[in-house]
């Protein structure tokens, strides 16, 4: 059924869910949210399945006009969001009806919001995930990003009895100076590790910054003398650091699998978001931990999950 | 370090918290990519707890987890007796997939750059270029984009010194010492001699690609009149 007909779409707005797997071995990037605490938080507030798919939003939100009753969520970056020209909050369910007016503005702090909708938003799904690779042009809808006058449905929805809203103190906030951490490799071996300005010394997030990867600006990170420019080619994780000849970090995201340059360190899945949350402009500053760090962050970051959701029953 | 390049053991690289690199040589070499394949299938086979993608490279593996349920401590155990195993394990007999390949002209135009830098005529590119049998190293960088071995070095040409913003899908083409096809439409600045009318990728079928790493590729010149109809059956489909 029809649920939600766009006015105007934004930045950059795109339909997403978890991520498309199984196929990165045949050059299949996972895409999907980049921000998944956000994303998750926004289908738990409207009572959906882990599963379902929910609106990216990128610096400049939509204007929406509502075709049915639903609950709806706006999670992940700081933006002014009105019900019929009248003010409404972020990370907490809405109930709107036909007719509304949803008009979602400017980011104020972060970069990226998901709108989460009762049931999710009902597109085909293709190979396994409604995400959008805008790159590979499938999924989502129609494979790229929302136009004016687009109408998209919704899988059918209990609504829920009553409100849902995320404890203030778990909201996130989305510093314009974000720490990174991360895992050394797994081409360190290329580096002085010791020496390198990328643990320690500030970088820039450049205009270059998309679902892709973001490129940064700061003190060059040379690679050793004796070691090769580039590596034989091969798959990158999310969130791995590569380092190209003009030896200005880039930060490797979900819409891409292959690469050819040394990746000198990994952002932890942890902080993905955190990265996901910078805009051009902001500083980002790596921090070196070992992975039984990460790994409790890990586990603690499944934990506050679990206890959000036990908590919405 | 064997010959071959091969490594006498495995090399185990971090990649995050959430996967890592096997490795099992150095460099592009069939013998290293066939340990690559054999180990992927029988991980594959016999997948460890945790263990999500499992993703052949030229020369190692990435393998991703879920540290919710398995550490690479747990899985450098498991993967190495794998490997002490892995002489009796057989790999898939490799399958030839054949691409028809409409060269030069419109579908080619940088077929005079090539011949240019070698003094070829067209005819003798279209031969040596539709000659070996390719292996498929890896699939990557777009979906179903084969890294093919075996480029004969008479064709060996750099990549253009202007890259294209948008390569049409289906494009054929060579950089360096490589040579490739672009299943979807993408930027790129390899040298592109001719266009397949394949659907190389087709997410809407249920099998999306024609080949897999490890199998090999021969490409069949084809003239302009079997390129269109066989573009209509592949519309057809």
């Amino acid at each position: 059924m029809t649920a939600l007909k766009i006015f105007a779409p934004g930045g950059f707005t795109t339909v997403q869910d978890r991520g498309r797997f199984g196929f990165q071995q045949m050059g299949v990037p996972v895409s999907g949210a980049l921000d998944l605490f956000a994303f998750q938080v926004g289908n738990l507030l409207v009572g959906n399945q882990d599963t379902c798919a929910g609106l990216e939003i990128t610096v400049m939100g939509p204007k929406i006009e509502i075709l049915k009753e639903m609950d709806i969520a706006l999670t992940g970056a700081k933006m002014a969001m009105t019900l019929n020209d009248k003010p409404v909050e972020q990370w907490t369910s809405i109930r709107v009806r036909p007719k509304d007016i949803l008009t979602i503005s400017m980011v104020q702090q972060g970069c990226r919001a998901y709108l989460a909708v009762s049931g999710g938003i009902k597109v085909a799904k293709v190979m396994g995930s409604y995400a959008t690779y805008v790159g590979g042009k499938i999924g989502g809808f129609m494979g790229r990003p929302l136009q004016q006058g687009d109408i998209l449905e919704t899988h059918g929805a209990v609504l829920l009895k009553i409100p849902r809203a995320l404890p203030r103190k778990d909201i996130p906030k989305y510093p314009t100076h974000a720490l990174i951490r991360v895992i050394c490799g797994p081409q360190d071996h290329y580096f002085d590790m010791d020496a390198s300005p990328l643990l320690g010394t500030p970088y820039m997030v450049t205009t270059k910054a998309d679902r892709m990867g973001y490129r940064l600006q700061g003190r060059a990170v040379p690679i050793k003398e004796n070691m090769p420019k580039s590596i034989v080619s091969e798959p990158a994780m999310p969130g791995s650091i590569q380092i190209p000849p003009d030896e200005q970090p880039i930060i490797l995201l979900v819409e891409q699998t292959v690469g050819g340059y040394a990746k000198i360190a990994t952002v932890i899945s942890t902080d993905l978001p955190r990265v996901a949350q910078t805009t051009p402009g902001d500083i980002v500053q790596f921090e070196k931990i070992d992975l039984a760090s990460a790994h409790r962050l890990h586990r603690e970051e499944t934990q506050k999950f679990r206890r959000l959701k036990a908590f919405f029953g | 370090m064997m010959a071959s390049g091969l490594f006498e053991k495995a090399v185990y690289r971090l990649a995050g918290d959430t996967g890592f690199l096997v490795e099992f040589g150095e460099g592009i070499d069939p013998t290293i990519n066939a340990r690559v394949r054999a180990m992927a299938k029988a991980l594959e086979n016999k997948k460890p707890l945790g263990v999500g993608e499992i993703i052949p490279t030229y020369r190692s593996i990435l393998i991703i987890y879920d540290p919710g349920e398995t550490c690479p401590d747990a899985l450098f155990p498991v993967i190495e007796r794998l490997e002490t195993s892995l002489k009796t394990l057989k790999l898939e007999p490799a399958r030839l997939v054949e691409i028809p390949v409409c060269y030069g002209g419109d579908f080619g135009p940088d077929m005079v750059n090539v011949q240019k830098a070698h003094g070829l005529t067209s005819d003798q590119v279209v031969q040596i270029h539709s000659h070996p049998e390719y292996l498929i190293y890896m699939v990557g960088f777009t979906p179903g984009f084969p890294f093919l071995g075996g480029l004969d070095k008479r064709l060996f040409t750099p990549r253009l010194e202007t890259p294209r913003m948008r390569v049409p899908e289906g494009s054929v083409g060579i950089a360096n010492n490589q040579t490739g096809m672009y299943p979807i439409a993408s930027p790129g600045g390899w040298q592109l001699i001719g266009k397949t009318p394949l659907k190389l990728f087709a997410p809407d079928r249920t099998t999306p690609f024609l080949y897999k790493a490890g199998d090999r590729i021969k490409f069949i010149p084809i003239s302009e009149q079997q390129f269109s109809r066989i573009a209509r059956q592949e519309e057809d489909r």
